[in-house]
């Protein structure tokens, strides 16, 4: 139960951090709404939904990196990732807290993000939702990660999209299918299968990425 | 690496040339040339087992890696980098004569309805990132650490790509490109087998070379820092 309680204490920090700076949640709504507009004029008249879809998928997860680019931030500024290590809690509860709170971020700019999506482009249905909500466990479960990885070094921002993106390629493909595909179930599973590997993956390997010798 | 283990490698150098030259020989010139698709049939016994090494490099590489998070044992570092090093040049090989089969069958060099193909350029560009990571991070355990999880992850994405890839191909193309080829006769797969030795003894040797290479300089490098 002191686990959750830690996890539970790590996302909350995450959260007041965020209402009371104000760093990142802004940052990523308006840069979903601007790639929206963005695509309206990238994409010829006449080019239907599929498209659309496609390019819904891109703007998900260029926010999910720009939130995952800020998340270690305020550790890294004053010390903090060293404490949390020391402090006598789980390695791990630090991994799932930075993720539950940067999946809080993304959540939340989608609230908006989808419904505008909807307005400008073409209707989602259950599915299409489903897909997205699970697609944003995975990638903020090995962006958490990931980031967490570059932020020690030295090309931290260029090196965050290079790291996720070819590990964001399945989730894509489970989003858009089950966007479009009259089988979507099948991509669903897909991504739940992807969310659970990668979560494991991630939640048993943060310990090593943070400390700096065995124990 | 002890001075005896380096002695081998002039050796199995020499094999491995000589077993390349063989198979060359025999895809070349001796197995006869395939009914359906003719000469272009010949890069087969170059590509499958270049991409199957590419496969084993990069699971050596999370073998190690795992041995290196697992055991704490540096040296596994540099070995399962020296691995993903080779898995890439192979990786970068296979997509290479991969365009040139695709242009000689279907007169395409790039077919995204190829499986293999678009499962080869996804771990191509996600082993870039992982020499990207490398050589961002200060020397040290937590950059052992870091590019070791990062090789974990390359083996768990593999199967996960694959699955996604297939889907996707449905989803992109309706209509799937079958190659049911004749089955391969006894000579065939005898050449395929002889390439994939030379190709896997090729790239150990490369692997050793590269290592003992790495450790040198890693060790002159302590020796400078040794001195006043």
């Amino acid at each position: 139960m002191t686990y959750l309680a830690d996890v539970a204490a790590l996302t909350r920090k995450d959260l007041r951090v965020e209402l009371r700076a104000g760093d990142t949640l802004p940052a990523m709504l308006l840069f979903v709404l601007s790639t929206l507009v963005v695509f309206h004029f990238a994409l010829p008249e006449g080019t239907g939904d599929d498209a659309a879809y496609g390019l819904l998928w891109v703007a998900i997860v260029f926010a999910a990196l720009l939130g995952l680019a800020r998340a270690w931030v305020p550790e890294q500024e004053h010390g903090v990732l060293d404490a949390l290590v020391l402090a006598p809690s789980d390695r791990s509860a630090i991994w799932l807290g930075k993720t539950l709170a940067t999946l809080a971020f993304l959540a939340a700019a989608q609230v908006v993000a989808l419904p505008a999506f909807i307005l400008f482009f073409a209707p989602l249905d259950l599915t299409a939702i489903a897909g997205v909500l699970l697609a944003d466990i995975g990638i903020c479960a090995v962006g958490s990660l990931m980031a967490a990885m570059a932020s020690a070094g030295r090309s931290r921002e260029l090196l965050l999209p290079l790291l996720v993106l070819p590990l964001a390629i399945p989730l894509i493909v489970g989003g858009v299918g089950a966007a479009i595909s009259p089988e979507s179930e099948r991509y669903l599973l897909l991504l739940a299968l992807y969310d659970g590997v990668f979560a494991v993956l991630s939640w048993a390997s943060f310990e090593y990425v943070v400390t700096e010798h065995s124990s | 690496m002890s001075t005896s283990a380096i002695r081998s490698v002039p050796g199995l150098a020499l094999l491995t040339a000589g077993l390349m030259g063989s198979a060359l020989v025999l895809a070349l010139i001796v197995v006869p040339e395939d009914a359906d698709q003719g000469i272009s049939q010949r890069i087969f016994y170059i590509h499958v087992p270049i991409a199957l090494t590419a496969y084993f490099c990069f699971g050596l590489g999370a073998w190690k890696a795992l041995l290196l998070l697992w055991r704490g044992e540096e040296r596994h570092d540099l070995e399962s980098y020296v691995a993903i090093h080779q898995g890439t040049i192979f990786g970068a090989l296979t997509l290479i004569t991969g365009s040139i089969w695709a242009k000689a069958s279907w007169g395409r060099w790039w077919l995204w309805s190829e499986d293999q193909l678009v499962l080869f350029l996804v771990l191509f560009l996600f082993y870039c990132a992982y020499f990207m990571l490398r050589f961002s991070l200060e020397d040290g355990p937590r950059r052992a650490r870091s590019s070791a999880v990062y090789a974990l992850f390359g083996v768990v994405l593999i199967p996960v790509s694959f699955l996604a890839i297939r889907l996707a191909e449905d989803l992109i193309h309706p209509t799937v490109f079958t190659r049911d080829g004749p089955q391969m006769s006894g000579s065939m797969f005898a050449t395929f087998c002889v390439a994939w030795g030379a190709v896997t003894l090729l790239a150990y040797v490369l692997y050793r070379v590269e290592l003992a290479g790495k450790r040198l300089d890693a060790d002159l490098r302590d020796l400078r820092e040794a001195l006043p």
